[in-house]
């Protein structure tokens, strides 16, 4: 096995026990872009000349047996992040030049955790979409099938990890952003509680729902990443100062005795039948793992998706006001004053879907229909919220398909916005909820493409996911196929 | 189309209060489509909500202060580095007034 191909943990073995170094694993992981990048499309910029100083400054810490949680692992950052010095555009034309004056609190957590920072990955323009195809920098593909799409809006983070194009990567999920690509991809997807990771320099999209969170190649590297990524941040007032475990304890800890509850409302007509008997094989896995399932019931499940599609454009038309061609980004030259060069600069600026979301949520919040959209639509956001308390009382996570089809194909749905959202219909009540979630493969259809369960627990209990996650894991033996690139 | 719940004056309209602007082509497949999505959004119609008091923040936090003491602020020129427009440390628009 090549180096780009292996874990987080098993390159810390590695690197502890001298064998190999970080500049070597960097090299690998370049080589594996340069191989395989032009056909995937995972990353907007590439950080390669900053990323071989990086790794030589962490050779040089690793010498001297100072090693961090992520000493000299090649890490890719989702283009949504702020990176000092570094080229972050958030997927838009209006951010195509925009440098930011410094790090997003995530990026600066892992700095300090010694990562390899390989580059900035595509995404859905201001992370609206589910299929990285609205993207001002093109399409990503699916590594699996490159006639296919990644998943979205973190789609080049899930495609990078897939591919070897780095070790482990960051995205963010406002309605399933991580957790839908990752299943897509066939790696590990984790969406931690709303407030557990600081949103500190993370460009907003739907700032009650934004979430930011890892994807990995297995489930410890999902623990170790998120022992970095958790904590409170007193730059973010929404973060939440809750102690923080070390997640690797819940590893390998078995699930004897935990109650499963499997919501009915999320096998519905629609879902692909191998996607349906990939989940059902899974609720056995657990099941032989010496969990007990028993069938529960999300009964305002077929409300999420129109309360989503309200709250979250209505807080995003809000957080996209601030891209008037003044202050940063891209200016239209062609205003005469004031207002025309706000509107001209807004219309070249945005591409089709995030305009759509601006012109549904300034509907919605206009004067005569706030009760009727916003209003309404946060009431029966607090009904799905009460959901989720009143299922957790009868059972410790709760187990659905992440997504109710495999990856479709480039350009099948993007002229119906409606079935594009329909993509996000297993995911989107975990955020409205505020509760973390977790996406793991559990096999693949007959044409090769991957398959993941969601796993749900209640809020800052990602330490339960990954206990439940890491026995699924261990039980399921999913096949240790990669994609033919 | 059935039912109308947008019609292009109101697509014109909201479009002038998000400040954007759309060709008449495109004003019409708006239209369509945020029908479409307005139509869809009629479900929750079904829902009683009588005396449920909104929910904007899953995990609510009550006011997060910090203490009033001065921190480390950006220095202006790296502030306006990544304005479109900038003259003497201020941000440059488009003339305002007549």
């Amino acid at each position: 096995m090549e180096l780009y191909g292996l874990t987080i943990h098993e390159l810390q073995d590695r690197l502890r026990a001298g064998e190999t170094t970080s500049a070597e694993i960097t090299a690998s992981v370049f080589g594996r872009i340069d191989a395989v990048e032009k056909e995937v499309r995972s990353y907007i910029t590439l950080m390669r000349e900053t990323a071989m100083i990086e790794a030589q400054a962490a050779d040089v810490k690793i010498r001297k047996g100072d090693i961090g949680i992520l000493t000299g692992i090649p890490i890719a950052l989702k283009d949504l992040l702020c990176t000092k010095g570094v080229l972050t555009t958030c997927g838009s034309r209006i951010l195509q030049n925009f440098i930011p004056p410094y790090d997003a609190t995530v990026v600066e957590k892992l700095r300090e955790a010694g990562a390899v920072f390989t580059g900035k990955t595509n995404m859905d323009e201001f992370a609206m979409g589910s299929s990285t195809e609205t993207s001002f920098f093109g399409v990503t593909r699916n590594p699996w099938d490159l006639e296919r799409i990644p998943g979205g809006s973190s789609g080049g983070s899930a495609a990078a990890v897939a591919a070897d194009e780095c070790i482990a990567s960051i995205g963010s999920d406002t309605g399933g952003s991580i957790r839908q690509p990752a299943a897509l991809c066939g790696v590990v997807g984790m969406k931690p509680t709303y407030g557990r990771v600081s949103r500190f320099g993370l460009i907003a999209f739907a700032s009650s729902l934004d979430q930011i969170g890892p994807f990995t190649k297995d489930v410890e590297d999902c623990a170790i990443m998120m022992n970095v990524l958790a904590g409170y941040d007193p730059k973010e007032s929404t973060s939440v100062p809750e102690d923080v475990p070390d997640y690797r304890q819940f590893l390998n800890k078995g699930i004897g005795g935990w109650t499963v509850g499997i919501p009915k409302e999320y096998f519905i007509d629609g879902i692909d039948p191998e996607v349906e008997a990939a989940v059902r094989r899974a609720i056995r896995v657990v099941e032989e793992a010496g969990a007990k399932c028993i069938e529960i019931s999300l009964p305002h499940t077929e409300y999420c998706l129109a309360v989503y599609y309200i709250v979250a454009p209505a807080e995003a038309c809000s957080n996209l006001a601030r891209y008037d061609g003044v202050k940063y980004g891209f200016r239209s030259e062609e205003g005469r004053d004031l207002m025309e060069m706000y509107k001209k600069t807004r219309a070249a600026g945005f591409g089709a879907e995030v305009k759509r979301r601006i012109m549904i949520g300034t509907y919605a919040l206009s004067s005569g229909y706030y009760d009727a959209y916003y209003k309404k639509a946060s009431q029966v956001r607090a009904l799905i919220k009460r959901d989720f308390d009143e299922a957790f009382t009868r059972c410790d996570v709760i187990l659905t398909p992440t997504t109710p089809t495999p990856a479709f194909k480039v350009g099948e749905r993007t002229d119906d916005p409606m079935q594009m959202y329909l993509s996000d219909i297993f995911t989107i009540s975990t955020n409205l909820a505020g509760v973390p979630g977790i996406s793991v493969p559990c096999g693949f259809t007959t044409a090769g493409l991957p398959v993941g369960v969601q796993f749900l627990a209640g809020h800052f209990q990602e330490g339960r996911l990954i206990q439940f996650a890491s026995a699924y894991e261990k039980q399921a033996h999913i096949e240790q196929r990669r994609p033919k690139l | 189309m059935e039912k109308m719940r947008i019609s292009k004056e109101e697509v014109a309209h909201v479009a002038h209060l998000a400040r954007l602007e759309f060709g008449a082509e495109e004003v019409e497949k708006f239209t369509t489509q945020l029908n479409d999505i307005l139509l869809y959004m009629d479900k929750l119609g079904e829902v009683d909500t009588v005396g449920v008091e909104p929910v904007t923040h899953a995990i609510a936090r009550k006011n997060a202060f910090r203490d009033d003491k001065v921190g480390v602020s950006l220095p202006p020129e790296v502030s306006l580095a990544n304005a479109p427009g900038g003259r003497g440390g201020c941000f440059l628009v488009p003339k305002v007034i007549e």
